[in-house]
């Protein structure tokens, strides 16, 4: 377990390195911050450029560059913003709460849904209802997320008047930008929970507890879930990637406060502090979460470790 | 040869290949069409009937755009933009993928902790983030658009095929075909190959469906396609604006893209019963 462990941890530091240096890089060939905080004051020399990034201290040669931003990394000081001055690390404190409890919003819309449904596409296997449901998954798993974010403004804002159509302020701006991801969730989970339940509806104590005289319902929801909990965490902490990236673009539709709202703004102004902040943050909770699963996942399944 | 167990099961398998194959096949014939049915590619503009609703004028059935300009025609011409992307991102992707996962898997050793290692870091970074920056770097538009989801999609084929292949390798067929001394070439295109397209034309049908939804997502957000080329994610970026007054240019996009993104899905599920029982490729 140890060695697996060890491996794994390995891999996950190789990973985290490798896209702090891609994403440093890549941000730094999008274009010229100077020209863009020049833009609008007037006439504008060659010198005065030169001033303005060696200002920003971008005449560095890049590897110093790189150096100084994984030093902030480490320290949490991930610089200014070139627009404005603001610390990055307070507009991060600001804006990763905003996604990460829209996140956690839509997985709760996606587990309420898609947990009754896939038991009960899994309890009338083969019939009607079971169709019906992978029907309306195979739906769900179709829908551009920003177009079905459009509808429920569509609907609910302007037609009813009932829900906030953008922005972050009480509970009722959560409800459209959760329920937009957690529809799409809920599409792939719908078909796990199914397959799961399943294979555990076939386990002996399943049946014993029935032949017990146990009521259905306490059966499904006592026995059997509890052992689906496992498998299911696990493939949530899968999704956790996906996830983000599409609530980057929610984010746009509801104008939300969030990761991705603060990473467009960034790319913009060619704001390189901010822009290597947000992406590198994001992918790091990427892999955390998957490497929290793969360790979870090597505890109780001891095959896993062996590949 | 399915898994079909009731004959209600495979009743419904039928249905799913019929809508799957109705839905793609309609949207395909469509767009071919679309130059004999809007000849004018959708750019007509009629100032006088602008933002006309839909349903009332014969001319207009989908109603028009602030500019006048048919909805449907445009919806019509749009098809072209998805189902280029969606055509040639996952030929590209596969290609690559295909090759590269041959290799790793077959070879081991450096190549496949290369390509491995590779598809982890790619994995961990959020495509949407890493697309605006590649976009601010490159451009916009049709082809680097499809450059970046071939770039940002290959790993999937490589993974898929990197793990037939660890297994395959060690099967008789292909034990005894090296003991005779058939070539490296020609056991990873000729014997490896056949074996493991399965899974991949399953990925392929699903990846077609998902890279249109990611391009429509990148030109709604203003990255991907010209936004003066009809495009569905186009038009919906365009129809924002009027949302309170003229729903019907957010709605028919999307439902376009709906019912495509549909038809694949429909289709892809069919072919994972038929081609990849074990379920290879199971999201």
């Amino acid at each position: 377990m140890a060695e697996f462990l060890f491996k794994r941890l390995l891999q996950a530091i190789f990973v985290v390195l490798a896209v702090t240096l891609i994403v440093a890089f890549a941000v730094r060939l999008t274009g010229d911050p100077a020209l863009m905080l020049a833009q609008g004051a007037g006439s504008v020399t060659e010198d005065d450029l030169v001033r303005i990034r060696a200002a920003l201290g971008l005449n560095e040669p890049f590897l110093v560059q790189y150096f100084n931003f994984i030093k902030g990394m480490v320290t949490f000081n991930f610089g200014r913003s070139f627009m404005g001055g603001t610390p990055v690390a307070t507009l991060i404190a600001k804006a990763l709460p905003a996604t990460l409890s829209l996140a956690l919003a839509s997985l709760a819309v996606s587990v309420t849904i898609s947990i009754p449904l896939g038991i009960a596409a899994a309890v009338s296997r083969g019939k009607w209802l079971d169709q019906l449901i992978r029907i309306l998954s195979l739906v769900g798993l179709s829908f551009p997320n920003f177009w079905l974010a459009i509808m429920l403004v569509l609907f609910f804002s302007i037609f009813l008047g009932w829900l906030p159509p953008s922005g972050m302020t009480d509970f009722s701006s959560f409800i459209m930008p959760a329920t937009t991801m957690g529809i799409i969730l809920t599409a792939t989970n719908v078909r796990l929970v199914r397959t799961t339940m399943l294979e555990i509806l076939q386990a002996q104590y399943v049946m014993v507890a029935r032949s017990k005289g146990v009521s259905e319902w306490v059966v499904l929801y006592k026995h059997a879930l509890r052992n689906c909990a496992i498998p299911l965490v696990t493939y949530f902490g899968l999704q956790f990637g996906g996830l983000l990236g599409g609530i980057v673009v929610v984010e746009r539709v509801f104008n939300w406060p969030g990761m991705g709202t603060l990473a467009f703004d960034a790319v913009a102004s060619r704001d390189y502090p901010v822009l290597q902040a947000v992406i590198c943050i994001l992918s790091f909770l990427i892999v955390f979460v998957n490497l929290l699963v793969d360790t979870a996942y090597g505890f109780i399944d001891p095959r896993i470790r062996r590949e | 040869m399915s898994s079909s167990g009731t004959s209600s099961f495979s009743s419904f398998k039928n249905i799913e290949f019929i809508l799957g194959s109705l839905l793609t096949g309609g949207i395909c014939l469509l767009t071919l069409l679309s130059y004999f049915l809007v000849p004018d590619g959708g750019e007509a503009i009629d100032l006088l009937h602008r933002l006309s609703r839909p349903f009332t004028d014969p001319a207009h059935p989908f109603g028009t755009d602030p500019l006048g300009r048919d909805v449907l025609a445009r919806l019509i011409v749009g098809g072209r933009i998805s189902l280029i992307v969606g055509a040639l991102s996952v030929a590209g992707a596969v290609v690559i993928g295909v090759v590269m996962g041959l290799i790793s898997g077959y070879y081991r050793g450096f190549w496949d902790m290369v390509v491995m290692r590779f598809a982890d870091v790619q994995l961990a970074l959020p495509f949407i983030l890493m697309a605006i920056t590649f976009i601010a770097i490159i451009g916009g538009g049709l082809a680097n658009t499809i450059i970046l989801l071939v770039i940002s999609q290959w790993v999937q084929y490589a993974r898929l095929v990197r793990g037939s292949v660890l297994a395959l390798r060690e099967r008789e067929f292909i034990l005894s075909a090296r003991a005779i001394g058939v070539k490296d070439r020609s056991i990873l295109f000729r014997h490896l190959l056949p074996n493991l397209l399965g899974p991949v034309v399953v990925l392929m049908t699903l990846n077609v469906a998902n890279n249109i939804l990611l391009e429509s997502s990148l030109t709604f957000l203003g990255l991907g396609v010209d936004p003066m080329i009809p495009s569905w994610g186009g038009m919906l970026a365009d129809g924002r604006t009027y949302l309170q007054n003229a729903w019907w240019i957010s709605v028919f996009p999307g439902l376009a893209l709906l019912l495509t993104v549909l038809g694949l899905n429909l289709l892809g599920d069919w072919l994972r019963d038929k081609l990849d029982p074990t379920g290879k490729t199971t999201q």
